[in-house]
């Protein structure tokens, strides 16, 4: 996994709360097998005027200009600043893979749906909670200044504006560790293997019937 | 020092190691597959050379991209060639690792979260895990089941353990007796519309009380299937008669001595009379009328004798915006009965109401009776090959069939359109699924969330009815 320790970047806000994981990534776009190629459908029915299909070449199709994204000066941001519950719904890691492919690095809001959350963590990107009332004032300084960006830092577990002002996150230790280092946490499990193996024999001896079904 | 929750007991028990940081290794019993969550799974432990860690925990089937006509032509009946690719890719990869895989032409394939307790490949106690967020339907038989990610799916291939941080928990406790024609589904939306679609988000929730305790398995199914919706990955039911007699002699459930000792250990499987919860919810279960949503989010959700909510009367500001955008959205006016919602569209199916006793309900209300002129569509949509059977043995088809419904082949379906089943843009469903989200059933498809019996009612009159008006 790409590690991740510092970023800065435009900030693209977001003014909408249960944003769900539909509106992020649509189901017609489930049906790939791949990881990657997702982000030009990211947001697909708000970003665009038509439906859109797989395999589409979305260069040419018609943009909704009121969309965030859509606007000049929210083209290249990596932070996107969000509201409540934002990745609700259904555990589609094709939504996080959306957002980074689109090329966001953090996503920062009040709060997360926990299957969202939990996804981000496994693809590099780092979703970041900040209590509502910093996140209404970051709203209003995206919203005011143009080429607005945002500073965080992973290791210290700050969002730092850009006059300075600085916020402190919490992420737990070992989600952040994994982040940090790019961990393939299977590696990190399977450091454990004999330990599964030995919960799992005292656990053949006194719940036999969970084994052998399936065979 | 206090009892323990359901949850707490059924954690203990799969806890491998508590890691000092706070993270946990879980173990995993059973996990369930389908195609489209874990193809790049399985692609990753081919690329990182690793082998499945317990191959009898695991069982497929393809269930999203599956249609629900033609099904004798079996793959080849897909007529999508990315939606054939991802059913084949499965079959493929099952077929590599040497995973039982019920595959489309089977007649025990169907939605993931009707096959598993169907096969008695859900059992109390088991930790249960698939890529897919309504895995919380399993809690009902007191299982710790969750939805997860395509990375945790590789992860539980090659490990057969999830890396978890322990939740808190949280009770929901429905007192009295429900009314008649008052289902499961109608509990499961007043509670998300009293706690939010985020008020249960970093929680297990545990459904109890006597409302909770009467109901059949298929209604402790379609509750805890619902759970994601108010924002837990985790809903549970505690083990009683109910749950031990439903999962008496299934294909997977245990027999002989095995049955008598898993029994023992089943009865346990309940929260002590003296465990604390963080949070406890209570509800009135005799006070709760047939539900129906009218926005597009799960918790907007008015009783069917209410009205579409005015943003005027919204002191939030967030809140008002949310709902002037779901109006606009739902097409639909402030202050407007909930019965003058017309309808183009039913769908009665989904892994939150596919399984027989619901396909029972919504036939009850249309036998005798024929669907509207005004509907474009009504369709049902078994669970499982094994459920069509049963409703075909009870001669649900036909009464389905007789009052013009579509009788079609299990799957997910138009839950969320991903095969051919969809909305037209502008069309309002009333639809027995679970997520009521802009698009999500068809672009520009406008959804509302029921009960059976309420999309059966709403089929024979073109409209939302109180289906207790309907009931003799």
């Amino acid at each position: 996994m790409r590690a991740f320790t510092q970023h800065q970047g435009i900030v693209a806000p977001m003014d909408r709360s249960n944003v769900d994981t539909d509106m992020i990534i649509p189901k017609q776009f489930l049906k790939s097998i791949k990881r990657t190629g997702f982000g030009p459908n990211l947001f697909d029915e708000l970003r665009y005027l038509d439906e859109g299909k797989p395999d589409q070449d979305c260069s040419q199709r018609p943009i909704n200009p009121d969309f965030v994204l859509n606007q000049d000066r929210y083209k290249n941001a990596s932070v996107l600043l969000a509201r409540t519950n934002f990745g609700c719904g259904s555990s589609r890691e094709h939504a996080p893979w959306a957002l980074d492919d689109y090329g966001f690095r953090v996503i920062i809001a009040p709060s997360f749906a926990d299957i969202f959350y939990n996804n981000c963590f496994k693809n590099g990107l780092l979703p970041i909670v900040l209590e509502e009332k910093v996140v209404d004032q970051l709203f209003q300084e995206a919203e005011a200044q143009e080429g607005y960006q945002l500073a965080v830092d992973l290791e210290a577990k700050t969002v730092t504006t850009p006059s300075g002002e600085s916020f402190s996150f919490d992420v737990d230790d070992f989600r952040r560790h994994c982040l940090l280092n790019g961990l393939d946490d299977i590696g990190v499990t399977l450091e454990d293997a004999e330990l599964i193996k030995s919960y799992e024999e005292s656990r053949r001896k006194t719940a036999p019937w969970l084994f052998g079904a399936g065979n | 020092m206090a009892g323990k929750t359901l949850y707490d007991k059924l954690w203990d028990d799969h806890l491998v190691k508590q890691r000092d940081d706070g993270s946990a290794l879980i173990y995993i019993d059973r996990q369930l597959l389908h195609e489209v969550t874990s193809p790049q799974a399985f692609e990753g432990l081919r690329l990182a050379g690793r082998k499945p860690w317990r191959i009898d925990a695991n069982i497929a089937t393809p269930d999203h991209n599956v249609p629900t006509t033609d099904r004798e032509r079996g793959v080849e009946g897909i007529v999508d060639p990315v939606s054939r690719i991802q059913v084949e890719t499965l079959d493929k990869n099952c077929d590599e690792f040497g995973i039982l895989e019920f595959k489309i032409k089977d007649q025990r394939q169907g939605i993931v979260h009707v096959i598993g307790p169907e096969q008695g490949a859900t059992l109390p106690g088991m930790s249960i895990v698939c890529g897919d967020s309504h895995t919380s339907t399993h809690g009902a038989f007191g299982c710790l089941a969750h939805g997860i990610g395509t990375s945790e799916v590789e992860h539980v291939l090659a490990t057969q353990c999830l890396v978890q941080q322990k939740m808190k928990n949280m009770l929901v406790r429905v007192n009295g007796k429900l009314g008649p024609g008052v289902t499961g589904k109608d509990v499961v939306l007043a509670i998300i519309g009293k706690i939010g679609t985020a008020g249960g988000t970093g929680y297990a929730i545990e459904f109890g009380g006597e409302a909770i305790q009467d109901l059949s398995m298929e209604a402790r199914m379609t509750i805890c299937n619902m759970a994601i919706e108010a924002g837990a990955r985790v809903g549970m039911v505690g083990v009683d008669d109910t749950t031990i007699n439903y999962v008496k002699d299934r294909p997977f459930s245990p027999t002989g001595d095995q049955w008598g000792a898993a029994v023992d250990y089943w009865r346990t499987l309940h929260s002590d009379d003296d465990a604390v919860f963080d949070k406890v919810v209570e509800l009135d279960g005799s006070a709760i009328i047939p539900q129906v949503s009218w926005g597009t989010s799960p918790e907007m959700v008015v009783g069917v004798d209410g009205n579409v909510p005015d943003p005027e009367k919204e002191a939030d500001p967030i809140k008002r915006e949310g709902i002037v955008r779901a109006l606009k959205y739902m097409g639909l006016q402030p202050n407007m009965p909930i019965t003058d919602i017309k309808l183009d569209r039913v769908f009665i199916g989904s892994c939150t109401n596919s399984r027989i006793e619901d396909l029972r309900e919504a036939a009850a209300v249309v036998k005798g009776r024929k669907v509207s002129p005004t509907l474009k569509q009504a369709m049902v949509v078994p669970g499982s090959g094994l459920v069509k059977a049963q409703a075909e043995q009870e001669g649900l088809d036909k009464i389905f069939i007789e009052a013009g419904l579509e009788w079609r082949d299990p799957g997910c379906s138009m839950c969320l359109a991903m095969n051919a089943d969809k909305l037209g843009q502008g069309e309002h469903c009333a639809s027995t699924s679970n997520r009521n989200f802009e698009g999500r059933q068809g672009f520009g498809g406008r959804t509302h969330l029921v009960s059976p019996a309420m999309a059966a009612a709403a089929a024979v009159t073109g409209h939302f009815i109180d289906v207790r008006e309907l009931m003799h």
